[in-house]
């Protein structure tokens, strides 16, 4: 099969590679019609996430068709399914109470020990995401094998197009757990920072929650302009001064929950040596790391600090103090998709949520190095590139 | 007393805490008995009172007491998840393990059951004939409320003598306590999820895979 496959910083190509083939009797092959490039793979390509290995295949937004299943999966050929990026058991602690990413089985036995090493605990099993989460081969590819296929792929009524629904993979839920995690309250005011595809999914995920008023925060021209046709009011960071205005723009109080969607996962993995590696490797300076020092300065005592954004290794000069002196509250983490599938499809089908508008690009898989290098370069624009494996090279658009 | 058989390197070890040598057990009860003052598992303590030949590793597995400990009285089943268990044969009360050893051996521990009480503990050790003296026990107490049984396992063990048991050694100062630490990861999802997770995209690209293709 054609498959997006990593072969170093900034190389990534489409290469044939084996098909992947039934291994255990829960597992399922999907064929897969759109596949999306996620802010996340693009540090993937920046080579600043260790554990990826030439000829890796990358991806974890996907959808498609079942066409093979092992006698225990409960899925069917022919069914439309989206696959959660989270690769969840469904049979251990975790799991059963629904925190589906720290589940405890997916990630190899052999794989464990860097995360356990790293973060005391070891991680669960994403696809196409380094060993570290497993060594799944990802979902930019014509197929892919999908362990527990019982638990975790949503089977999609057909009605429903691909672009209506491939988010579920990952994004949306990631954006509705942001928000959620932000326990907002009918009169909130909430700042989001950051209008990727997550940012702009809380917005929407907020607004949907009964947000009194969302302040989006970045600097892209087309991405505020996005966040504004949600119903965000926004903030050009570059040309205001973001406490102060914030402060005005909640009443002298201080917004009452805070939603970091920026992260700095090229932040490190490890120690600190690590993080300087990564510094001079991205160019980029400490001040990565200003979205969430200010959203804790700026959220209100007692306020709420959520973040989907991703990190993964230690900071610097932390406002510990604010953070205990306001007495603020934090959630973050992986997003727990399967928690969040069903009731996310039923608000796409009546209506409640819309996710296309976020489309900028859609490619044919074979055109996906060119989909990573102008994802990567040309952000105000190519706001989210989805491939179509099946798509002719000439009716890209 | 080496065999013939190529075996893989590393590894070795949680088959070999499986078997245990007599001498060693008794060390490991002194050792246990040997508590400081707090609550810890004996084998949570820091060096230097810590003996590095005794390691003990404990998981939470949402399945019933009396399942977990039935399947692993059964000894037939733990080559599934003990990677460097090759067989296991019975020879009349005893059982004979062979054993993945570094430089492609293998080692054989033949062991008996020391101890066995249903559904709790079952420990065992190896005898006389054995390439290793070794022992370990292993414990299912239920966990509180709905989640479970928590399992600890226990292994001690002495390395051969002569060439191969310094290479052994060298060997078991770092991994059996990582082998230790993956086999039970692999009992717990194979109990809790029926299978063993791999990330392979194919058959022959799994590790049970590509140890067979090794040793063959």
């Amino acid at each position: 099969m054609r498959a997006l496959t990593w072969h170093g910083t900034h190389d990534v190509r489409v290469d044939t590679v084996d098909d992947p083939e039934i291994i255990n009797s829960r597992d399922a092959i999907i064929e897969v019609t759109s596949t999306a490039i996620c802010g996340s793979d693009l540090h993937l390509y920046d080579g600043v996430i260790p554990g990826v290995l030439p000829g890796d295949v990358l991806g974890h937004e996907f959808m498609g068709r079942v066409v093979e299943t092992g006698s225990d999966s409960t899925l069917q050929k022919g069914q439309r399914v989206v696959v959660p990026f989270t690769i969840s058991c469904g049979g251990c602690f975790h799991c059963q109470i629904q925190q589906f990413s720290a589940c405890e089985n997916s990630n190899p036995a052999e794989k464990q020990d860097m995360s356990a090493k790293l973060y005391g605990h070891s991680m669960a099993a994403l696809f196409g995401y380094s060993h570290m989460t497993g060594g799944y081969s990802g979902g930019q590819a014509e197929y892919v094998r999908v362990p527990y296929s019982d638990v975790g792929p949503i089977v999609i009524p057909d009605h429903l197009d691909d672009d209506k629904v491939l988010f579920l993979s990952d994004i949306l839920p990631t954006g509705w757990m942001a928000a959620e995690n932000a326990e907002i309250q009918p009169d909130d005011t909430v700042a989001v920072w950051g209008c990727g595809p997550v940012g702009l999914f809380a917005i929407q995920s907020a607004i949907v929650m009964g947000a009194s008023k969302v302040i989006a925060i970045d600097h892209y021209p087309n991405r505020l302009a996005l966040a504004k046709k949600l119903g965000a009011e926004v903030i050009d960071f570059r040309k205001t001064n973001v406490r102060e205005a914030l402060m005005e723009m909640s009443g002298g109080i201080g917004v009452d929950a805070v939603i970091d969607a920026v992260g700095m996962e090229s932040h490190g993995f490890a120690i600190d040596n690590m993080v300087d590696v990564v510094k001079q490797k991205v160019g980029m300076g400490a001040d990565r790391a200003s979205a969430l020092k200010q959203a804790i300065l700026a959220v209100r005592p007692g306020g709420r600090v959520s973040i989907p954004g991703v990190y993964g290794g230690m900071t610097d000069k932390f406002p510990l103090g604010a953070l205990m002196e306001k007495g603020l509250q934090v959630r973050t983490g992986q997003t727990h998709v399967q928690r969040y599938t069903k009731d996310l499809l039923e608000k796409i089908e009546d209506g409640t949520l819309d996710t296309t508008f976020l489309i900028s690009h859609r490619l044919p898989l074979e055109d996906a190095a060119r989909g990573y290098e102008c994802f990567r370069t040309e952000q105000d624009s190519w706001t989210k590139v989805v491939l179509k494996p099946g798509m002719e090279m000439a009716a890209a658009s | 007393m080496t065999h013939d058989k190529p075996l893989g390197l590393a590894g070795t070890v949680a088959g070999l805490g499986i078997a245990l040598g007599g001498v060693a057990f008794g060390a490991f009860l002194s050792q246990r008995r040997k508590g400081g003052d707090d609550d810890a598992p004996f084998y949570t303590r820091k060096s230097p009172d810590r003996d590095q030949a005794v390691l003990g590793r404990t998981v939470t597995i949402r399945k019933p007491r009396a399942e977990l400990y039935a399947y692993w009285r059964d000894f037939d089943n733990l080559p599934r998840f003990m990677e460097n268990v090759e067989t296991i044969r019975t020879e009349g009360d005893h059982r004979v393990w062979v054993i993945k050893a570094p430089a492609g051996r293998t080692v054989e521990v033949k062991t008996e059951i020391s101890e066995d009480v249903e559904g709790k503990r079952i420990a065992w050790r190896s005898v006389e004939g054995s390439d290793i003296a070794t022992s370990g026990s292993v414990e299912f107490a239920d966990a509180p409320g709905e989640r479970g049984t928590r399992v600890s396992l226990v292994m001690s063990y002495e390395p051969p003598a002569g060439e191969l048991g310094r290479a052994v050694a060298k060997l078991f100062q770092r991994e059996p306590e990582v082998q230790a630490r993956h086999d039970l990861k692999r009992f717990k999802g194979l109990m809790e999820t029926g299978e063993i997770a791999t990330s392979a995209h194919r058959k022959d690209n799994t590790r049970a895979a590509k140890q067979q293709e090794k040793q063959s």
